[in-house]
């Protein structure tokens, strides 16, 4: 099978790289980018625990062919955080405890993320439909959602 | 997933003639349902034609009579687009009850249409499908079948179609655009899209082989005021359809001037009943004629061993979703 | 007073959870890494005619494929019967290893898996529980056969009486992280990277497979993706990843597919129960019978103790509860969230509230007339038991004073409203565990037990007791798990880790304390002379009388006048003599309102107040989680979750999260969990219990009550999709 250059941009940085064509975005990341904050829960688009921006829109990694991100801009879990500091969400989380083993989180948080950048104060009921693709078997999702209302008000901090 | 050719389609007659060329090539959008089955080894291409570069084809556009939705508009943008919104509110509606955020990130539309069913014996290599491989006999039809179809199936599939999107386009008349393989253009009005499973079940729909859906086209209609797409699911969000309904009014004065009642989950294709609209039209709209229509839709149900609640369910649902597109008016 | 104990703490490793920095079994870097995926069987039962590896072998990357033909024997433990792959040419459940390819990528490693040729000499399957109810069987161990008065004339007797059978189909854990391994050997010695509860188990279970020295094994897993169960048991991959590696020299991973872990590491055993129960006309329990009927597999017994938690529930003379097992042709159940607790309580928690209605009394108030003031079954008194303030503060918080007794009674809209109640039951396990502090003179602590954290915030809990018995603030102890390098722990399940872990974090601090006090008392000046260990305390660095903290020793320059620039100390912690004369339980209360709709039968979970005592918390912030995770494991339960088997071919036809449904976030409204402290002197040095099961265990016969409320309707058979409810 012959590869693909693709050239793509994870994280701000951007990587020429060759792809064989049935290598999904999420292998791209986990096994040739060693970004492993991505998971791998179900590897068939029903989990969410694989979701990273592209271009900006929360996708699931692991149904997107490597080979199709070809000059796309990518953002993972490892790029949230800038010069050390938590994003708001990621700070969010951690301080509410919407995490207990942790598997769902970065793929909640992106999801979460991409949620509040489109809609900054969302409700509560709008907050459990868009991460309702976002799985999570330990917390119960009660304080995920707390997490994402405390992360809204901190925008209003910012914003002020 | 097998090991493919991977193409980049710069233009649609590209991708109509790298596909063309080969009988195990395939269109690839946004990849969801297609990525999926090629890691169960439910499907096999041998080439993939990406086509995720032909961003002409994913504008939402008005058009003379209605609306042009390219292709590959994902369905995110068909669901949260205002043309769609305002003069289509059903559409929306039922993108927005299928799926998830991320998968209507990715979902184009011509996939949307192409999305194969989810039975689950057609998902399981080891079991007998005659979609999967013609001929190896249909393990659902004397097995688990609560999730599968009442009307318009044969012996050898029982198969449904899964979508949200697809039921809200029957609802609403609309029309296929497809590039075929000589380059030229042609038009399937959506009610001739999908098949039902007769004797060659493999066959999902009335595309041919290297044909390529270009846009879905939608007339401007009087069903925006009174419409509403209602999914009955086993849990609140991201679950497939026992029953869905699409339904649609136009009124005149108290009479019931054009209905639509589409039901998805029920059979291989979104199931246009127009008994139940035959039952509606010249009718008030009155809770004694929605059920007169729900019992119509119903009449000829065929349940199988494990899904006859779809037809009391699939009556109930009907009602409450004409008395809901009554009520909410937008 | 307790500075850290029980006052609300963010995770430790939080942050390397939000940034993606915690790695999880598959994620470690391995120079030189094959990729191994399984071939799984395509009959139930059967032997393999013929395999035919060729064009697998042929296909590009591939470096082996292993088959029963070519795999090495693992060695044969008597102890262990635990299903080991590749051994034989026998197929005993369906989507059981065939093969094994090993490639040079994963894509390369799974795309050569279609290309094995199996053929079958198929034998006759039968995978059904119910058809083979005559083949029903006591589990070998005998437990459960007691009986208590005579139930059966009691219940002839009784004047009313309640019966009734119950069905709760297989499911499965469902942990977000699949079963993954890497392995590699340096010579005759493995490592292994593995997702476990419990290193220690994995660590024999490999030893004694390939016939090494246990030392010669280290396992490490310092994350997992939740377990539930999935986890305990010696699942088949880690000895094929180890295997592989072996024969081929260089290092393997070996991650499940999702759907491989249907039949790749058990389940909830498809379970029968029958219920009876007599009472007399003020509602006092005179007879309990309890059957319970679950599957197991044909190589393998196991025993879910389903009916076990009900003997010590109610206060009832005549009590027989019961547990047969018959033998299917699936892979071996195993223990899931709750074990046996959630199941029998499911049918008998049901049966209270049909007999609630048959007696025309509130189902509270049954529970109440039926309080165990002591314990049942053993006579023995409780150690702490704080039910009765569970329900009453629980009926509180719900009000559910105001609930009407009648079916049907209340509404909203084109919703029913059910309001429905429950207990929930667990042990207050302990079993050995040991830790290990090294105390260094620059005032930190390093604190290493070989425990695992599936989840529930085991690394914070450590670092909260450590913190508390170190005098240490929390930033300055650094708590790490998964490693068999470190001390022996118990496997982390049955909710027993705070309790036994911590006793042993606990009892380490208080061995550096005794360390301390003789280093200090053997200067003569020492202002600590005559003191006793249970004397002082460590505080900020001081190492003080309690009595009077104004005599005290700095213990860091105390450390560096005798030239020790840290010390360890080893404890082990052990169950007390004392709990033998006790009954140790935790308990809980709940609360909860369904709304049905009239038309569709869709059941929404509107609201839930859950009570529990489990003595004292550690980490408040952690511990509601873990209730409110339980709450909503009961609601999937209930509403949703089910492995289907097509009998025909023995086969599961929902192994994905397509079609096995978990509840998603928009299941879940308004879930409130409340503790009720108990102090408990008893049960550990610490006065904790059980809780990560606990708050489960009463949800699925709560919905199931509060949905007959609501409909009239009594589901008796998980769970209640909206098609039983039309």
């Amino acid at each position: 099978m012959r590869c693909e250059l693709i050239t793509i941009k994870v994280n701000g940085e951007e990587r020429t790289l060759a792809v064989a064509p049935n290598r999904t975005l999420l292998n791209l990341l986990r096994e040739d980018l060693n970004l492993t904050g991505t998971k791998q829960g179900c590897d068939d688009g029903d989990c969410g625990a694989c979701t990273v921006l592209v271009d900006g829109r929360p996708v699931l990694a692991c149904i997107k062919l490597a080979a199709q991100c070809d000059g796309c801009e990518v953002t993972t879990i490892e790029g949230l955080a800038r010069e050390g500091r938590l994003d708001r969400v990621q700070e969010a989380f951690w301080h509410e405890g919407g995490m207990q083993c942790g598997f769902c989180t970065p793929g909640m948080i992106m999801s979460s993320y991409a949620l509040l950048q489109r809609n900054p104060h969302p409700t509560e009921a709008e907050i459990r439909q868009a991460i309702s693709n976002n799985l999570c078997r330990c917390t119960g999702y009660t304080k995920i959602v707390a997490a994402v209302k405390r992360a809204a008000t901190f925008a209003e901090f910012t914003q002020r | 997933m097998r090991p493919f050719k991977y193409a980049r389609a710069t233009s649609e007659a590209e991708a109509v003639q790298l596909v063309s060329a080969t009988p195990t090539a395939k269109f690839l959008a946004g990849g969801t349902n297609l990525l999926d089955l090629m890691k169960e080894d439910v499907e096999r291409p041998t080439q993939i034609v990406d086509l995720t570069r032909l961003s002409h084809l994913a504008q939402i556009r008005p058009t003379l009579n209605g609306i042009s939705i390219g292709a590959l508009a994902t369905n995110a943008q068909v669901a949260n687009h205002p043309l769609v919104r305002q003069n289509y509110p059903l559409l929306s509606r039922a993108i927005l009850a299928g799926a998830s955020a991320q998968i209507r990130n990715m979902a184009t539309v011509g996939g949307n249409l192409m999305q194969r069913t989810r039975c689950p014996y057609f998902y399981d290599t080891a079991m007998p499908c005659n979609k999967r491989e013609p001929g190896s006999g249909c393990a659902a039809f004397h097995g688990l079948n609560r999730m599968h179809a009442i009307f318009g199936y044969s012996d050898k599939c029982i198969a449904t179609y899964p979508g949200d999107m697809a039921n809200a386009l029957y609802a609403l008349d609309a029309t296929v655009k497809i590039r075929g393989a000589n380059g030229q253009e042609r038009t399937i009005p959506i009610r001739d899209f999908h098949r039902l499973p007769g004797d060659t079940p493999e066959q999902d729909n009335n595309l041919q082989h290297g044909e390529l859906i270009v846009a879905v086209e939608l007339a401007k209609n009087d069903f925006a005021k009174h419409s509403y797409y209602l999914k009955v699911r086993d849990r609140a969000s991201y679950a497939f359809a026992l029953v869905a309904v699409a339904a649609a009014l136009a009124l005149e004065g108290d009479r019931i001037k054009q209905a639509r009642v589409v039901l998805g989950g029920v059979a291989h294709k979104p199931w246009r009943s127009t008994e139940a609209e035959d039952a509606l039209v010249g009718k008030e709209a009155t809770e004694a004629n929605f059920r007169a229509a729900a019992e119509a839709a119903m009449k000829e149900a065929k349940p199988l061993a494990h899904n006859a609640y779809k037809v009391e369910l699939g009556k109930r649902a009907i009602v409450l979703a004409l008395q809901r597109a009554m009520d909410e008016t937008i | 007073m307790a500075r850290y104990i029980g006052k609300e703490m963010s995770r430790v490793e939080g942050i390397a959870k939000v940034t993606g920095r915690a790695k999880y079994a598959a994620e470690f870097r391995v120079p030189n890494l094959a990729y191994g995926f399984i071939v799984s069987s395509s009959i139930a039962k059967g032997t393999i005619k013929s395999i035919d590896t060729r064009e697998a072998e042929r296909a590009p990357g591939v470096i082996r494929v292993f088959t029963h033909l070519n795999a090495p024997k693992f060695r044969n433990d008597p102890q262990d019967r635990s299903f080991r792959a590749l051994q034989s040419d026998r197929i005993y459940f369906n989507m059981q290893p065939v093969a094994l390819v090993v490639a040079e990528t994963y894509e390369q490693a799974r795309y050569a898996s279609r290309l094995v040729k199996v053929d079958y000499n198929a034998e006759k399957h039968q995978t059904d529980t119910e058809a083979l109810l005559a083949s029903a069987r006591d589990p070998s161990h005998g437990r459960g056969t007691r009986v208590r008065g005579n139930p059966e004339v009691a219940l002839r007797e009784a004047p009313v009486k309640v019966e009734a059978e119950y069905r709760i189909p297989i499911e499965h854990h469902n942990p977000m992280e699949p079963h993954a391994a890497i392995a590699f050997w340096e010579g005759d010695r493995l490592t292994i990277f593995d997702k476990t509860q419990g290193v220690y188990e994995v660590r024999r279970h490999l030893a004694s497979s390939f016939g090494i020295p246990e030392e010669d094994v280290t396992v490490i897993s310092p994350f997992v993706g939740g377990a539930f169960g999935s986890a305990l048991r010696p699942n088949y991959y880690p000895t094929l990843t180890a295997m592989a590696a072996r024969e081929l020299k260089r290092p393997v991973k070996i991650v499940y597919t999702r759907t491989q872990m249907f039949a790749g590491h058990g389940y909830r055993p498809y379970t029968i129960q029958r219920v009876a129960l007599g009472a007399d006309r003020s509602g006092k329990l005179t007879a309990i019978i309890h059957e319970a009927v679950h599957n197991t597999s044909s190589f393998e017994e196991f025993d879910d103790n389903t009916t076990g938690f009900a003997r010590q529930v109610y206060a009832c003379p005549n009590l027989r509860a019961s547990l047969k097992i018959v033998s299917t042709d699936l892979h071996t159940p195993t223990w899931m969230r709750a074990p046996g607790a959630v199941s029998g309580m499911f049918a008998l928690e049901s049966a209270m509230d049909e007999l609630a209605y048959a007696l025309k009394i509130d189902p509270l108030q049954l529970r109440l007339i039926n309080y165990a003031e002591t314990d049942p079954e053993s006579g023995k008194p409780w150690s702490s038991k704080a039910l009765r303030e569970c329900y009453l503060l629980g009926a509180k918080k719900f009000g559910w004073e105001k609930r009407k007794f009648e079916p049907r009674s209340m509404r909203d809209g084109e919703w029913l409203i059910g309001w429905g109640m429950a207990t929930g039951v667990w042990g207050a396990f302990q079993a050995p565990a040991a830790a290990r502090i090294t105390l260094r003179a620059d005032g930190t602590a390093h604190v290493v037990s070989a425990t695992s954290d599936i989840g529930p915030g085991t690394y914070t809990a450590m670092t909260i007791i450590a913190a508390e018995f170190l005098g240490l603030k929390p930033e300055q102890i650094k708590f790490e798990l998964g490693d068999t390098r470190f001390p022996r722990a118990p496997l982390e399940g049955g909710s027993m880790t705070t309790a036994s872990v911590g006793s042993a974090v606990h009892g380490a601090a208080m061995a550096i304390v005794a360390r301390l006090l003789d280093l200090a008392n053997r200067n003569e000046d020492s202002p600590l002379k005559g003191a006793a260990a249970s004397d002082v305390e460590l505080l900020d660095g001081r190492l003080q009388l309690k009595s009077d903290p104004s005599r005290y020793v700095d213990a860091f320059d105390l450390m560096k006048r005798h030239n020790l620039n840290e010390i360890t100390e080893t404890f082990e912690a052990r169950p007390s003599r004392e709990r033998e004369d006790y009954a140790m339980l935790a308990h809980g209360a709940q609360f909860v309102e369904v709304k049905v709709h009239s038309e569709l039968g869709i059941v929404r979970v509107t609201r839930i107040v859950e009570v529990t005592a489990c003595g004292r918390i550690v980490n408040p912030k952690t511990a509601h989680s873990q209730e409110i995770g339980g709450v909503v494991w009961g609601i999937g339960m209930a509403l949703q979750e089910a492995t289907e088997v097509d009998h025909r071919y023995g086969r599961i036809v929902n192994p994905n999260l397509q079609h096995y449904h978990v509840p998603v976030n928009a299941d879940v409204l308004e879930v409130e969990t409340i503790f009720v402290e108990e102090d408990d002197k008893i049960v550990n040095p610490l006065g904790v219990k059980g809780m990560g099961e606990l708050g489960m265990v009463g949800i699925p016969a709560a919905i199931a009550n509060a949905v007959f409320h609501a409909t009239g309707k009594r589901i008796r058979e998980l769970p209640i999709t909206p098609d039983k409810l039309l």
